[in-house]
């Protein structure tokens, strides 16, 4: 019993981390190496495909895109989701409920169903390729799962702590920012690595709104390359390796927050 | 509490929430009985005649089929494997530690990203499966993975829980670590063997985390787009078109922005029934725990 379940521990590890090292090695090798044995360990090693992918793309263009949409977002979503989470706990009964009801319904519909009248909203209102509407747009439809589960949060922090507060004579933004706030530290940081990995991945909606090449996100730029680098593989799978370095960083450092934060995300979504 | 500012705490987010999510939804609904591309400034109503020709549709039956099936083998194999996953990795040794974190990994990678390798790994002639393969003697196994119509839906639903699994392993864990290790330990010395121990226990006690996983994963494969989307975008010969790419495809390949909100309408109908039955079945698995 107790190999089988080291058997079954090695294997899911290989299965995992054979595609993961692929993806490595290839970035640092040349097309010949590539060629000759795509498994082989690069020899010699080459940072050849991130120079010409920098030199043939505007990689930091697309690199600045996505992170300026990206922060943005889940800063947007934070805020504004903390604000309504902490009124419906303060406002409690029926409106409370109520108003939670109410956002909490958009957790069913995707954004593959709000995607076409979407698509025609922002057209109709002048906003097509604009990082500014991609930006509003992906927090609006982020901002039901943002406030479930910031509100699920806040409960546990004492209601009795917040009347104390406002008996003192505190205002409702004093209570929020000074009080609310600080506690609810860990979780906002576990909703927040949550919406980062959704929207810097997101593939949908930037492709719905942008068309232009100097605004578009990562994951664009990646489905753009895959036309133009039909047999570069090494320089495709470079881009690849350049998409997912922030999130491996944050998943590294903040790793906690990632587990706790998507699986929240995923019990409640 | 001062009602008026706790409403103006939640003016921009409301506005935010209602302009650009639920008046778009609810607008999809109005389109879906029109006649309009997308396009042009004027369309006619034509009542429910899009709805009818989407049932009629061969291809719209064949998404949904399609949908199903991608549903049900991930549904089945990913809960299987984090499941099994989760009770090797339980103990908080250093290296299972580890390990859990790096099955966890690829959920953190864009669906893109996943696309893009496992399209190399499924290549017919210079993919790494293929390669493997032939090279350890197996080449009868060697087969067009993405481009075989009976096995392209697989292939890619195979990706999904390589994507995937490791996710719903840590909800299982978590599942684990709040059973009581009393409980356990009783059985041990009433002399259960391990089997017993898993299904008279573990499993009773894991049921809550079970249907968390199963409904969290039956909505997640349901609603899929991005690694069919990158991977096949439906083909071949419609053998991977699911209802969103189907919906996609109607809207900007053909222009037929009314027919496509009448699928979306009966797709988002679809997984309100779905989301309804998580609901029940949530509840029920929350009173059995």
């Amino acid at each position: 019993m107790k190999w089988i379940g080291r058997i079954i521990m090695v294997l899911y590890a290989l299965l995992v981390a054979a595609p993961l090292y692929f993806v490595m090695t290839s970035s640092f090798k040349t097309s010949q190496a590539f060629f000759a044995n795509p498994l082989s360990w690069p020899n010699p090693w080459t940072i050849q495909n991130f120079v010409s992918i920098f030199d043939a793309q505007p990689m930091w263009q697309y690199f600045w895109n996505s992170a300026r949409v990206t922060l943005s977002t889940v800063a947007l979503d934070l805020f504004l989701g903390s604000l309504i989470a902490y009124a419906i706990i303060r406002l409690g009964g029926r409106m409370g409920r109520y108003t939670f009801v109410y956002f909490v319904a958009g957790l069913i519909i995707p954004s593959q169903v709000s995607m076409l009248p979407l698509y025609s909203l922002v057209r109709q209102l002048g906003w097509s390729d604009n990082l500014g509407a991609l930006i509003l747009v992906t927090a609006a439809g982020l901002l039901p799962l943002t406030v479930f589960t910031l509100t699920g949060f806040m409960e546990m922090l004492s209601k009795e702590m917040m009347e104390a507060g406002s008996i003192d004579g505190a205002s409702e933004w004093k209570i929020y920012w000074r009080l609310i706030l600080p506690l609810s530290g860990p979780s906002l940081a576990a909703t927040a690595a949550f919406l980062f990995v959704m929207v810097w991945n997101d593939l949908l909606i930037p492709m719905l709104l942008i068309n232009s090449t100097d605004k578009l996100t990562l994951p664009l730029a990646l489905m753009q390359f895959r036309g133009e680098y039909v047999t570069d593989y090494t320089l495709l799978l470079t881009g690849v390796v350049i998409t997912a370095v922030p999130m491996v960083i944050l998943f590294i450092f903040l790793q906690r927050f990632f587990v706790t934060g998507m699986t929240a995300g995923s019990v409640k979504g | 509490m001062n009602r008026k500012t706790l409403w103006f705490f939640m003016l921009p987010g409301l506005l935010l929430y209602t302009g650009l999510f639920i008046y778009p939804a609810l607008s999809g609904l109005f389109y879906s009985f029109t006649n309009w591309d997308g396009v042009s400034t004027s369309y006619d109503f034509v009542g429910i005649s899009n709805y009818k020709d989407s049932f009629d549709s061969i291809v719209f039956r064949k998404a949904f089929f399609n949908n199903v099936k991608f549903m049900l083998t991930v549904v089945i194999i990913q809960t299987i494997v984090s499941l099994i996953l989760a009770l090797i990795l339980a103990k908080n040794t250093r290296t299972r530690v580890f390990l859990r974190a790096l099955y966890f990994f690829p959920a953190i990678l864009s669906s893109v990203s996943v696309g893009l390798i496992w399209s190399f790994i499924y290549d017919p002639s210079l993919g790494l499966l293929n390669t493997a393969l032939t090279s350890g003697g197996l080449e009868q196994f060697t087969a067009s993975w993405t481009g075989d119509a009976n096995i392209a839906l697989y292939a890619i639903a195979f990706v999904q829980i390589w994507a995937h699994a490791g996710q719903m392993m840590i909800v299982f864990i978590a599942g684990l670590h709040a059973i009581p290790e009393e409980l356990m330990e009783a059985a041990r010395i009433d002399g259960a063997t391990r089997f017993q121990i898993f299904r008279k226990v573990t499993w009773p006690l894991l049921a809550p985390s079970a249907t968390i996983v199963v409904s969290y994963t039956t909505i997640q494969s349901f609603k899929a787009f991005d690694l069919i989307f990158v991977m096949t975008d439906g083909g071949p010969n419609y053998a991977t078109e699911i209802l969103t790419t189907y919906i996609y495809h109607l809207a900007f390949s053909n222009y037929s922005f009314g027919l496509a909100s009448a699928g979306s309408m009966i797709f988002l109908v679809l997984l309100g029934l779905l989301t309804m039955a998580q609901f029940k079945a949530l509840r029920r698995g929350g009173a059995n725990g």
